[in-house]
């Protein structure tokens, strides 16, 4: 067997005005064919208006197994939330 | 993926903390830590699914030429192309756990992984389209339901798209079925016919009965299956009854019959004798099933070969 095509990360756009949202993966030649080719596999029913594909070694990652530590920060920092405020009673619009 | 690491723990602590995850339906994702043997039997379980999308194109492909009508032959090619759809998605997830895709794909040219054994039998009739739709998705659809909520991500979101696309699958072969029977007096025999040639072979298709399952246990305790062979079994027959009545026909089973105590209907014993003959390879169409799959890989080689070379020159040019 020669080289394999290289994998291919797809990104779908349901909908103007949403983001991109992964969706899956294939595996093709170049970038052109990986597009066509999300097209006919993932958007047979008309879920998308527009495709990314990314190859999959330029994704980066943080590590799963640390993701408690990693995010623990935002979690203690209750402050950054409007309800953590004291608002007296009557105030409108706030 | 490339993933940076900033601690480690030991292999007990990380099993214990993978069945927790599991325990409280936290789902599994690649880059997550997994015992071995969950990898391996995902990677056995998925790949076997893939290579049961793929050949089963070939029974139905098999008739896109020869549908009666332009309608019939258009609702029969879309439903193909969404098989081929979900080999992509499947072999993609397996790809997920690091298995290699053409070898995954060798291994079943080779023999040593297996599909589901409904395709090799070999679909003689156009009744056989309307049979292959209502039993064989039926039956792939209740299996695909329930692993709608497998413990590893990429499955189940793989499952939750094929299931969405699987719901015309059975519905456009039961209108078959409908159309036929209510047609000459031929036609439903032809109908009838499809349905005793089916019947026994798609409840085949949810595996060995329990006790003989190996993997079945620990596939249970990891949630890769949410129900066993024979649990799942019985809910198709408790769904399939009442709609073969409903075309009137028969099932060719003398003993199926409502139990009201069980709350479910009794059917006999399958032959496992036959379950085993073609899982070992000699069902009717086996030889035909994998020398096509070959051929298609073999004759394909040029192009892809073509499609590598032409992206390599193109890169090289834009770099020049
Ligand atoms: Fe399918
Ligand atoms: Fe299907």
């Amino acid at each position: 067997m020669s080289k394999e095509w290289p994998l291919w990360e797809v990104f779908i756009r349901s909908k103007q005005g949403l983001n991109h949202k992964h969706v899956g993966s294939l595996r093709a030649a170049d970038a052109k064919m990986a597009i066509e080719n999300a097209r006919d596999v993932y958007t047979r029913r008309s879920e998308g208006i527009s495709i990314w594909v990314v190859e999959s070694n330029s994704v980066h990652a943080n590590d799963p197994a640390d993701a408690d530590a990693y995010f623990e920060p935002s979690d203690t920092k209750i402050y950054r939330h409007p309800t953590f405020y004291d608002v007296p009673d009557g105030v409108k619009h706030m | 993926m490339e993933t940076y690491t900033m601690s480690n723990f030991n292999n007990e602590e990380l099993e214990k903390r993978f069945q927790e995850k599991i325990d409280k339906e936290i789902k599994i994702e690649p880059n997550d830590w997994m015992p071995d043997a969950y990898r391996k039997n995902l990677i056995r379980q998925i790949s076997q699914h893939a290579h049961s999308e793929v050949v089963g194109m070939l029974p139905e492909g098999n008739w896109i030429t020869r549908a009666p009508n332009l309608r019939r032959k258009a609702v029969l090619l879309a439903k193909v192309q969404d098989e081929a759809g979900h080999g992509l998605y499947l072999y993609s997830a397996c790809e997920t756990l690091g298995a290699d895709r053409e070898q995954t794909i060798d291994d079943m040219h080779d023999g040593k992984a297996k599909y589901s054994s409904i395709f090799n039998y070999p679909a003689v009739t156009w009744a056989d389209m309307g049979a292959i739709g209502w039993l064989v998705d039926g039956a792939a659809i209740m299996n695909q339901v329930a692993l709608c909520r497998t413990s590893y991500g990429p499955y189940a979101r793989a499952m939750v798209k094929i299931c969405k696309e699987e719901s015309f699958h059975q519905r456009q072969g039961f209108e078959i079925l409908t159309t036929l029977c209510k047609g000459t007096e031929q036609q439903k025999a032809m109908a009838q016919d499809a349905l005793n040639r089916f019947w026994w072979p798609s409840l085949m298709m949810f595996g060995p009965s329990d006790s003989d399952s190996p993997h079945s246990a620990q596939s249970i305790k990891w949630k890769i299956k949410r129900f066993t062979n024979d649990e799942l079994r019985q809910q198709f027959v408790d769904a399939a009854a009442p709609q073969a009545d409903i075309l009137g026909l028969t099932i060719p089973d003398a003993n199926l019959k409502w139990n009201e105590a069980r709350q479910h209907y009794d059917f006999s014993e399958i032959n496992w004798d036959e379950f085993w003959q073609v899982l070992e390879g000699n069902g009717p169409c086996n030889k035909e099933r994998i020398a096509a799959r070959k051929a298609a890989k073999e004759n394909g080689q040029w192009v892809r070969e073509a499609a590598t070379t032409y992206a390599e020159k193109r890169a090289l040019r834009k770099t020049a």
